[in-house]
């Protein structure tokens, strides 16, 4: 609880001091600490989840990692390969293959820490985050004091849909369960199964197996248009036209709606949209895995993360919640994306959200589950 | 052949059913056209989807079924991405990935071809006990799926790592790695290299080595001088057969790896499944030339000892 | 098997019991060690339980095999079983007249470039052949294109992810273990005997099931076995062709893998290969009484 004082307190402080640092932000940028020149950073991350491309016009180096390599001198190895937070789960608990950093959701940073999966982060090291941070983002309930996670993004997983193809709005989950063409689900059991609990009147967080049970055969009964339960990438069936709508997060499909409004050739209509009945949220964390082999240049990596003009950058291509306060006040976040209920959702659509706990002895219920849906739409 | 068939019971028989003559004879020729077309259907399968793999690694388009003209571009994009830090599919790390399988391949090779030839050289020229169940071992890792091999292996390698890293809290875990898949591509190489090898040995003249014992080597001298060289190209092609085994591995790899070990085939398999794509068609033809200058090499050297062992 | 008794005489064999163990023994070791302990270990795992947190856990239990061999997971092996029986079938449907199409060229190059051209797409990468029959079969791929073009179809068709996808990637992948075994008995088939039927009055059909076929089917069997095992333990296929829509049992290994529940995967894979054993057993008990 103390801690917890403490860090109100810098923000307190933080605040009070941000007309000093205003120039800062404004002109210089963000500086790397001596002594890196040469190291390596292993990052396990998502796909299409920073910025990845400079634009010439700008001084600004807009390929964040390639920017960062620069400043520090120093080499990262980026690894898109974290196709689930079971998946970053699993992998660590095999035992850190020597990544850095690590980017889990919510329930999987709280698993990993309960596990001492996770490095304690010195806040000491990491003055952007302490500075920036947006209160409402701070300690949040799967680590009350931030002892091992910084928020990266958050955001929501609901419905993407071509609405060339479908022609009408939707508006509900039973639109996409009931609809006619081809559609796409997300491996995330937590979430998809979350949804189907929601739908049913039951707790998304339930460990009440028979509720778990008629979830699942929910799921079962309305899968028949389901052709691919996608790994991170149901974007990319809905642009190439194998599904006319899939459950996803909503950066992916606004990366893909801004791709199809710069291409002339596109007669699609990408719409993401937070279903009446509500849907999942989730925050993707920062963290450092224990075994890490380069602790004190993964809390550097945070800090620039943590950099607002970096922050925004990175928010304005991949189109996620920044939980980045400065970039907001500082107004470098566009306005076209807070404005976006998509991305930062308006209070009543908020109060809808859920979000999924972690569960360390009903986790094996959901895992069933989830395989027997997959059985089931494999016939 | 077919007159024989038409003339001879005509002349032996009665007038009997040339009807029946009619009809086999037509059975023959629709056999033959079957016969032919069943070939050329098969070559074609065989190959066209390799042929329309490379002629779409130069199509000027994101589209791999459309022909929009030809460009070179995919296949520079894979080196441009190499230099640099691109999030861009893995592209990042396909000359990352190209080295780890030449490393993990030579190493699992050398080790694979050793053991292998040793086990082989022991269980033809000399009796011992046990050499019957050691011989029936040998052919497990063939029959059995190599998915139960990679995730028998993977489970070993985690007991033994939780055990180690109990033991001593303080040092860095010990985990999966370079090490871990070369283990397992060489349980599954020594099986395919004793095989081979062996295959070798069978068909050598063994009077050449008592030639070399009469006329006063030793057995140190007999198996340097006359059996290493007889047997070489045996060794060599089992090398070779492990080296591709071990480049087209997947599961195993997949199952025993750590951090900045992917292989090529665990790299490209991860962008496969993320759909078609100019970028994975490019490597994917890398890859295919590759293999054909391997196996224009082992062709070249078996040829070359096919000479040898005849003179 | 000679050349034992000839190295040297007695002694020769004397030194060579504790030589033999000394070649052999690395090699051992290592087998015994990496292959034969972890599948020991695997069997062991497969009786116990998942605690929290995905431990392993006593006390030991049938629940994995309980759960294997339930209603849930029973289709998707039979899946693989008949998935793996029709590869093979269309194997061995293409592969046999094509084995007698290569060992019946006239002149010994045509005859090894026939064959070639069947051996060299087995020397490069799984993975990538794969690819290669994902950009054919895939909805906006070539064969679609190709139809759509000519105006066959208005519509793609749904290929790729389907049973059928799967059953072609593996036809594509193992076509070439079927011709080869084939091809070794083709080469020493001996025409003559085909025409002393034919004189004796058999027609061609009666000369393929009475002469051809019986005297081919070492290579026949083997063939069989070369393929159906492989594919019953296939992943690489049914994961990148058959999407969500076919699951074989290497994908439930994996996907338990994956999750690490290492107690269920070890049971499914324990239960794989007590398929493969009783495909063997089929062939020891009939392959073998045929050959004789």
């Amino acid at each position: 609880m103390r801690i917890r004082l403490w860090m109100i307190m810098c923000l307190v402080l933080a605040a009070l001091a941000a007309p000093v640092f205003a120039q800062d932000a404004g002109g210089d940028a963000w500086s790397c600490p001596d002594g890196f020149q040469g190291q390596t950073l292993n990052v396990l991350n998502w796909t299409t989840y920073i910025s990845p491309e400079d634009d010439p016009e700008t001084a600004f180096n807009e390929n964040l990692l390639q920017n960062f390599e620069q400043l520090c001198g120093v080499t990262v190895q980026y690894d898109e390969g974290l196709e689930s937070t079971e998946f970053a789960i699993a992998l660590l608990r095999r035992g850190n293959p020597g990544y850095d950093i690590a980017v889990p959701s919510d329930y999987g940073v709280s698993t990993l820490a309960a596990e001492g999966l996770l490095e304690p982060l010195d806040h000491a090291n990491m003055p952007n985050v302490v500075a920036n941070l947006s209160p409402s983002f701070a300690g949040l309930w799967y680590d009350p004091e931030n002892t091992y996670s910084f928020p990266y993004m958050w955001g929501t997983i609901a419905i993407g849909y071509d609405r060339a193809k479908v022609g009408v709005d939707v508006t509900s989950w039973n639109d996409l369960f009931t609809y006619a063409g081809p559609v796409a689900w997300l491996e995330d059991r937590r979430n998809v199964i979350g949804v189907a609990l929601t739908l049913l009147g039951f707790d998304p967080n339930t460990e009440n197996p028979d509720e778990i049970n008629q979830a699942r055969d929910f799921l079962i009964a309305n899968s028949a248009n389901v052709v691919s339960i996608a790994q991170d990438d149901g974007q990319e069936l809905l642009a190439r036209g194998d599904v006319d709508m899939t459950i996803e997060y909503n950066g992916d499909i606004f990366q893909k709606a801004t791709e199809c409004e710069e291409n002339p050739d596109c007669t699609a209509d990408f719409v993401y949209t937070i279903p009446e009945e509500g849907a999942p949220r989730w925050v993707d964390n920062l963290v450092i895995p224990v075994g890490a082999p380069n602790k004190a240049l993964a809390e550097v990596f945070i800090d620039y993360l943590y950099d607002p003009q970096v922050a925004a950058v990175n928010a304005n291509y991949i189109q996620y919640g920044s939980p980045n306060q400065a970039a907001i006040d500082q107004g470098l976040i566009d306005q076209s994306l807070l404005d976006n209920p998509g991305i930062y959702p308006p209070p009543e659509v908020e109060a809808r959200l859920f979000e999924p706990y972690d569960l360390p002895d009903s986790q094996i219920l959901y895992d069933d589950a989830w395989e027997e849906v997959k059985l089931a739409i494999s016939r | 052949m077919a007159q024989g068939t038409l003339t001879r019971p005509v002349r032996s028989e009665v007038n009997i059913d040339v009807a029946k003559m009619r009809r086999d004879l037509r059975v023959r020729q629709i056999g033959k056209v079957g016969y032919f077309l069943n070939a050329l259907a098969a070559y074609f399968f065989l190959w066209a989807p390799i042929l329309v793999l490379v002629l779409f690694s130069f199509n000027d388009s994101r589209s791999v079924a459309q022909w929009q003209g030809f460009t070179t571009r995919w296949y520079t994009g894979i080196f441009e991405n190499v230099a640099g830090t691109s999030v861009r599919g893995s592209t990042t790390s396909i000359l990352d990935a190209l080295r780890n399988s030449l490393v993990i391949g030579s190493l699992a090779t050398l080790f694979a071809t050793v053991l292998g030839t040793a086990l082989a050289l022991a269980i033809v020229r000399y009796k011992f006990p046990g050499k019957r169940v050691l011989d029936s071992i040998l052919y497990l890792p063939v029959i059995i799926p190599e998915i139960a091999q990679a995730i028998s292996l993977a489970l070993f390698f985690k007991i033994v790592f939780d055990t180690i890293n109990l033991m001593r809290p303080d040092q860095p875990p010990a985990t999966y790695g370079y090490g871990t898949i070369i283990i397992g591509h060489v349980v599954f190489n020594i099986a395919y290299v004793v095989i081979v090898v062996r295959a070798r040995l069978a068909d050598m003249n063994p009077r050449l080595e008592e030639a070399a014992r009469d006329l006063g080597a030793n057995e140190w001298q007999t198996f340097w001088r006359v059996t290493f060289p007889l047997m070489l190209p045996g060794i060599v092609a089992g090398a070779l057969l492990a080296f591709t085994l071990s480049l087209d591995d997947y599961i195993v790899t997949a199952m025993n790896r750590g951090i900045g070990d992917a292989t090529l085939t665990v790299v490209v398999f991860g962008m496969m499944r993320r759909g078609v794509s100019p970028e994975v068609n490019a490597i994917s033809t890398l890859m295919i030339i590759f293999s054909i200058l391997l196996i224009g090499i082992s062709l070249l050297l078996q040829g070359r000892s096919a000479v040898t062992g005849r003179g | 098997m000679a050349a034992q008794a000839n190295v040297g005489g007695v002694k020769a064999v004397e030194a060579g019991t504790r030589g033999g163990w000394r070649m052999a023994l690395p090699g051992s070791l290592w087998l015994v060690a990496f292959f034969l302990l972890p599948l020991v270990i695997m069997a062991i795992v497969s009786f116990m339980s998942l605690g929290a947190r995905k431990t392993i856990v006593m006390p030991f239990t049938d629940a994995n095999y309980q759960r294997v061999l339930s209603a849930l997971y029973l289709p998707t092996i039979w899946d693989s079983v008949w998935i793996s029986l029709v590869t093979t079938i269309i194997c061995l449907l293409v592969g046999y007249p094509l084995a007698f199409f290569i060992s019946t060229r006239k002149s010994q190059f045509a005859r090894q470039l026939a064959l070639f051209l069947v051996i060299l797409p087995f020397w490069t990468n799984f993975v990538v052949r794969t690819y290669a029959m994902q950009t054919v079969l895939a909805r906006e791929g070539v064969l679609n294109q190709i139809l759509l073009s000519l105006g066959v179809i208005q519509n793609p068709l749904e290929l790729l992810y389907t049973p059928g996808a799967v059953i072609i990637g593996l036809v594509y992948g193992y076509l070439p273990f079927m011709v080869l075994p084939i091809y070794a008995t083709a080469e020493r088939f001996d025409f003559k005997l085909v025409a002393a039927a034919n004189d004796l009055g058999a027609n061609d059909w009666q000369a393929i099931w009475r002469i051809i076929i019986p005297l081919t089917l070492p290579g026949v069997i083997a063939g069989f076995i070369l393929v159906f095992i492989p594919c019953l333990g296939a992943f690489v296929t049914p994961e990148l062709l058959g999407g969500t829509s076919t699951l074989m049992i290497g994908n439930l290994i994996n996907s338990q893998f994956e999750e690490s529940n290492y107690p269920r995967g070890s049971a499914l894979s324990i239960t794989l290969m007590a398929l493969v054993m009783i495909a063997l057993l089929l062939y020891v008990r009939f392959g073998t009484r045929e050959q004789t």
